[in-house]
């Protein structure tokens, strides 16, 4: 057993070796990394699209003006990622208060932007690193 | 069992038609986590600090599982129900049946040991995937055991019933992994349970509860399919039987918000009379509702 206990922790030591090993940090910008504006232009415009299908999310866009969304999510994204853009929008709390998203639909959400970046074939692993960006913002957006 | 899925249902359906609460499919996809075997939302051998099911806040989920576990001398299937709501309670029910060895048998003690545990857990804390700090949860399983001849036989303190109090935390780091997502769980146990309480509880010499770490570690391979180990320390409370800690690699897979199936290498040690006890561990969760 204790032989076996051993090989147990030398696996998790392993993991954690890889793990921290893995965590090194990227030189490119998130932002360079999707591939610059055009990237970033073309999951929004992926994203539009996946909204537009989705009937509970674009419940919530039915007075929106689609155009404004699509420049300043292209901006949002640009900063927050690291690019050399301004944001002229307005804040997160501004934009999204009466809305009232729930939990569900947040993640819903973030479904059809993991859907918008697949399209847009961002790999699975910088996918997540632009998810790992948005995520923290949740709390700025849901139950207002 | 059918006692059980009718009442499941039908608390389900009071809940419905008085509560504006809708399926639960609001988590991420494999954010739901598994059911461990006792029954609780967890990994496979660890309670985790995840409500069972894919509900958010405004919805209720139901789910059922199936888990074998075959091990060198040893048998044990378990299979249970669970209902949550609002991510916010979890209760369980799970019934384990544990084959015993031909050696045992021929005492006349019967072939099998049979197990429920209720459980119930709370959410005190945070959300998996998106608050700073991990999600905490509280949870209880109270264990009862059908027939405690062999644990009174063996010298278990208390042959037939036994409750666990465990404190959990789980968090879900994106992109923590090189990219990959990244899941750990820390648990917390009191417990006087010998081996999950099969073989009773406590012994002459152990009379209280001792608190047990576990742990579980995954990595997410792609949205749909996990990989990662888990270990459980436990008591030794017998002194005719050694208890050694658990431990098992896992990969999980899970197609949609419907299904989960995860297979594993688990070691569970000494149990009884038998050493190196080492095999597969196979589960299943479907989420009803
Ligand atoms: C982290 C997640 C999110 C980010 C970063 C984000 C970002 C943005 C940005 C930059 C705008 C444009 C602001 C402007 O026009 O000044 C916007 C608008 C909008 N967002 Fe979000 N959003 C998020 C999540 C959501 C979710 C989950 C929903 C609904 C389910 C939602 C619904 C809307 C709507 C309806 C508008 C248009 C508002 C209008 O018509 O004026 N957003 N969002």
């Amino acid at each position: 057993m204790s032989f076996i206990k051993k090989r147990f922790s030398l696996i998790m030591i392993a993991m954690t070796l890889c793990l921290s090993a893995c965590v090194s940090q990227p030189e490119q910008s998130v932002y360079q990394q999707l591939g610059g504006q055009e990237k970033v232009t073309e999951i929004v415009q992926n994203f539009i699209y996946e909204i537009e299908f989705n009937e509970t999310i674009f419940d919530y866009f039915k007075e929106t003006d689609i155009q404004r969304f699509h420049d300043k999510l292209i901006e949002h994204i640009c900063v927050h990622t690291g690019g050399p853009c301004e944001y002229t929008g307005d804040t997160m709390e501004q934009v999204h208060t009466g809305m009232q998203i729930t939990e569900a639909d947040f993640n819903l959400t973030v479904d059809l932007l993991i859907n918008a970046m697949t399209k847009a074939n961002i790999p699975h692993r910088l996918q997540n690193r632009v998810l790992a960006i948005f995520a923290p913002m949740r709390k700025q957006m849901i139950y207002i | 069992m059918k006692i059980i899925r009718k009442a499941g249902l039908l608390a389900v359906s009071l809940l419905a038609l008085c509560h504006p609460a809708t399926a639960g499919d609001g988590k991420l996809l494999a954010t739901a986590g598994l059911t461990q075997v006792e029954g609780s939302g967890g990994g496979g051998i660890v309670p985790w600090a995840t409500i069972n099911g894919y509900a958010t806040k405004e919805q209720i989920s139901v789910s059922a599982f199936n888990t074998h576990v075959a091990v060198d001398d040893y048998q044990l299937n378990a299979l249970g129900m669970s209902l949550s709501l609002f991510n916010r309670v979890e209760f369980s029910l799970a019934r384990q049946s544990f084959d015993l060895p031909s050696a045992v048998i021929e005492l006349g003690l019967g072939d099998e040991i049979n197990q429920t545990i209720y459980g119930v857990k709370a959410r005190l804390y945070g959300d998996l995937v998106y608050s700073t700090w991990p999600q905490i949860s509280f949870g209880i399983q109270h264990k009862k055991l059908a027939d405690g001849a062999i644990a009174a036989a063996i010298g278990a303190r208390e042959s037939d019933r036994g409750t666990d109090y465990y404190l959990a935390a789980s968090k879900v780091h994106l992109g923590a992994a090189g990219g990959y997502n990244l899941i750990w769980n820390l648990t917390a146990r009191a417990t006087q349970a010998n081996q999950m309480g099969l073989l009773g509880f406590g012994s002459q010499t152990q009379e209280s509860h001792q608190v047990m770490l576990e742990a579980s570690v995954g990595v997410l391979l792609s949205r749909k399919l996990a990989v990662g180990f888990e270990y459980r320390q436990k008591p030794d409370n017998l002194a005719a039987f050694k208890e050694d800690d658990w431990a098992d690699i896992f990969i999980s897979y899970n197609p949609n918000k419907h299904f989960n199936i995860t297979l594993a290498w688990a070691n569970l040690g000494n149990i009884a009379v038998a050493d190196e006890q080492q095999g597969i561990y196979l589960s299943t969760t479907g989420y009803l509702w």
